[in-house]
């Protein structure tokens, strides 16, 4: 469990600096509000969607760090572990992503400044290269059973099959907010709210990256 | 921010947000496929009180075969194991963790905070809908073949999925897999909403700590059950792969009948690190809610502020971190390094202290208080005590030596129902009395509500107390019957034959609670807009009960705490939230 401990860590340092900003030592009994005053607030500068996201994304964190913790624990705790022969679609799976995120970062860097063709440009291209990796994904599960390990045959490529799995669902729940984005920026909606949804597909893609990256990091070390 | 000119006193008006939200055109997206957070708790509450109806049958059927072994032929051993499943399954998830979060969290939330709905209605849609799938796939279960599953709600493999246990091997197991998770991603859709529309969307004024303390236990909860969830979500997924297509992950070598299992080197100590990694958290989910709910009764039924308003949050926020880090206390029994179990020993004590300290604040907000026992007030008592109770015998249990012999017998069963069954119950009560009238306008009748309170207190107390001592002298808890034993005494049966009497009468007492929230929907007493002369803004909004967007033209500006009772030399005992200061002169009352 050590991994979601240090996960869990980190979520709760991240809390526990945004609770001390929150003025957790005022005393609300003593405070008046002068006449004429405004009552103290503090807005989020941030749009709501997007807060929406990052806690989404603690969640989705822990889900992944919680498989990651069974796989190491599972590791260790009988001598039947035997090593998966890593699949070598996976590199190249892993640059396809890289490439998708990279592509999302081009649109939101052309949604700053308000470049349509290069919102189109960078969606397209990371919507394809995402359904690149997901084939990708596909053929490495090809290649694993053809070394002869099905589902069952080992706790590491049950959890092969299991970690590869469930990140690909949530890279495919992406796809459908990426889609929808893709349909704004085609029927040519408000720069603002394109600009948005863009952020959101990139920030969501590079959180997929990063969680691939450990993930494929677990699996070799398996 | 814009300074408007303003009512009275030159402060500002609320600006009036250009708020998009989803009007309903017709009966069905209004009441069925509603987006209006309010509908959506009321679907919650309901859906959550029907599937609690049947885990209450479900205890009444296990106290008959306990109180009169033998004399009830259709509960065998394995549909007797069935009924705890389901029982404590539907309890702890499906009623407890869906009515504070998805009933309370839905409709208090943005109410109280000055919000016009969640910050993302179509998802909280989507959560109920996933919620009563959930709760359709669980009722499926009972009508598969084989019945459902009967592994205890903890669910512990190996026996969870093996031909041994009802269900194991057939669709029972399965069934409740499936719902959980379908459960967990339900709940997480309503979680995004609840914790982001508590950091988003409150009104101009509403500081954190003007919170009254109700949000800050379901905006805490709901952060550790986002945290939490994912951990049972994990387990059972894991087990329905170890079930249906025959991995290890929690399996270990068996053998079955003269069948050697073709799973091998799986670890049952993993899932159990799992499920209480969600299991203890959960245990908070439940009880934060209640802690801040029953704050806000004592506070608004004794007519005083809340004593240590901080150190009420602060021991919320503290016991909510705390609690990710015990989770180990569940399986003292199941083998452990003694060093974890120092640890964890450890770790477990020290969340008393938060605990307490709640406690004190609770007592010293009634001191000298000018306390009115309504309904809701007499639940929220009944809550502390229950609350100490079971808090008590948690000490005991705590302990790794004392826990050891204690582990599975009625002892156990007696501390949690008082501590997580009894007590969050109460609160669920006190407020239902409390906020009905916010609800639907009309007051619940009183005479109906005593009756129903005093009944369910002191049965609650005479089923769970002997329970204490049954446990203390060795009758194990699981077993559909024990028979003759050398230590455990013949009276030790009649005990038990009192308890089911009384749990058949508590549980008949809810059916008064029942009619009473159907009564007084029509023939209620009306309610006006704030019958208990509270301050918090739900009590404010224009309209009882309120209409879509809460607010109508302007949101409330917020210029106090929740707990301004009773203040020396206001015209009124209660100061809403809205309510500016007077002037410099008369600026802080002496308190």
């Amino acid at each position: 469990m050590t991994a979601i401990i240090i996960y869990l860590a980190l979520i709760g340092s991240v809390i526990a600096w945004w609770l001390s900003r929150q003025g957790l030592m005022t005393k609300p009994w003593l405070e008046t509000v002068p006449p004429g005053g405004l009552p103290a607030t503090e807005p989020s500068p941030l749009p709501t969607a997007k807060i929406g996201l990052w806690v989404f994304i603690a969640v989705a964190g822990a889900l992944l760090t919680l498989f990651a913790s069974a796989y190491l624990m599972r590791m260790h705790m009988s001598g039947d572990w035997r090593s998966l022969p890593t699949p070598s679609m996976l590199w190249f799976n892993t640059l396809l992503l890289a490439l998708s995120s990279l592509g999302l970062h081009r649109a939101q860097m052309a949604a700053r400044i308000g470049w349509r063709e290069g919102i189109g440009v960078g969606l397209v291209a990371a919507a394809l290269s995402s359904l690149a990796f997901l084939a990708g994904q596909y053929l490495a599960w090809q290649q694993v059973v053809a070394e002869g390990f099905g589902l069952a045959t080992n706790p590491s490529s049950s959890f092969f099959y299991l970690i590869t799995a469930v990140h690909g669902l949530h890279l495919a729940g992406g796809m459908v907010a990426l889609g929808r984005t893709g349909l704004r920026a085609w029927r040519g909606a408000a720069l603002p709210q394109l600009r948005l949804s863009v952020e959101l597909c990139a920030t969501y893609w590079h959180f997929l990256l990063v969680a691939w990256l450990v993930l494929f990091g677990l699996l070799l070390h398996g | 921010m814009s300074i408007a000119t303003g009512p009275a006193n030159g402060i500002p008006a609320a600006e009036v947000e250009d708020v998009e939200l989803y009007h309903p055109k017709s009966w069905i997206t209004k009441y069925v496929f509603a987006q209006d957070a309010k509908v959506i708790g009321i679907q919650y509450a309901l859906t959550a009180t029907a599937i609690g109806l049947v885990a209450l049958v479900l205890s009444w059927l296990m106290r008959l075969q306990l109180g009169f072994p033998g004399t009830f032929d259709f509960i065998t051993p394995a549909e007797y194991y069935q009924f705890i499943t389901m029982h404590g399954m539907i309890m702890v998830v499906y009623l407890l963790t869906a009515l504070f979060l998805g009933g309370f969290g839905n409709y208090l939330i943005p109410l109280m905070i000055g919000a016009r709905d969640m910050v993302f209605p179509y998802v909280n849609m989507l959560s109920y809908w996933i919620y009563l799938l959930a709760v359709l796939v669980l009722v499926a279960s009972f009508f598969t073949p084989g019945g459902p599953t009967g592994a205890g709600w903890t669910l512990y493999p190996p026996q969870a999925i093996l031909s041994g246990t009802p269900g194991g091997q057939d669709w029972g197991i399965i069934l409740m897999l499936v719902s959980l998770m379908l459960f967990i991603i339900g709940f997480t859709m309503g979680g995004l909403n609840y914790v982001v529309t508590v950091l988003q969307a409150r009104a101009r004024g509403m500081t954190l700590m003007r919170m009254p303390l109700t949000i800050w236990g379901i905006f805490t909860a709901t952060v550790m059950a986002l945290l939490a969830f994912p951990a049972l979500f994990v387990s059972a997924l894991m087990m329905l792969l170890d079930r249906m297509l025959g991995t290890s992950f929690f399996m270990p070598a068996l053998v079955e009948m003269g069948q050697r299992l073709q799973h091998e080197g799986g670890s049952p100590l993993l899932f159990q690190h799992l499920f209480w990694f969600f299991g203890h958290p959960e245990v908070y989910i439940v009880a934060l809610p209640a802690f801040g709910i029953v704050s806000d009764l004592i506070s608004v039924h004794a007519r005083r502020n809340i004593f240590g308003y901080r150190m009420m949050v602060w021991a919320i926020v503290i016991i909510g971190a705390l609690s990710f880090v015990v989770w180990a206390h569940h399986m003292y029994v199941s083998g452990m390094n003694p060093y974890f179990g120092f640890f964890f020993a450890t770790t477990t004590l020290i969340i008393a202290v938060p605990t307490a300290i709640k406690v004190y604040n609770w007592l010293l907000t009634l001191w000298r208080g000018d306390i009115h026992l309504t309904v809701p007030m007499l639940f929220a008592l009944a809550f502390i005590v229950t609350f100490v109770n079971g808090g008590l015998t948690g000490l005991f249990l705590g302990n790794v030596v004392v826990d050891v012999p204690l582990s599975d017998t009625m002892f156990v069963v007696a501390h949690f129902h008082m501590v997580m069954g009894v007590a969050p119950i109460f609160v669920i009560f006190g407020a239902i009395y409390h906020w009905y009238p916010k609800v639907t306008g009309r007051m619940l009748n009183e005479a109906m509500g005593r009756l129903h309170f005093w009944v369910s207190f002191l049965g609650a107390y005479l089923i769970f107390f002997p329970m204490h001592y049954l446990g203390l002298i060795g009758v194990p808890r699981r077993y559909h019957e024990i028979g003759e034993t050398a230590f455990v005494p013949a009276s030790a049966a009649t005990l038990n034959a009192f308890i089911s009497v009384t749990a058949l009468i508590v549980g008949a007492a809810q059916i008064v609670f029942l009619f009473n929230l159907a009564w007084s929907l029509r023939r209620g007493r009306p309610a006006g807009d704030n019958p208990w002369n509270a301050t918090t803004l739900e009590w404010q909004t224009p309209q009882t009960p309120p209409a879509h967007g809460n607010w109508g033209k302007e949101l409330p500006v917020v210029y106090r705490w929740a707990y301004d009772y009773s203040v020396p030399g206001a015209p009124r005992d209660f100061i809403p939230q809205t309510e500016p200061h007077a002037g410099p002169a008369a600026g802080e009352p002496a308190r």
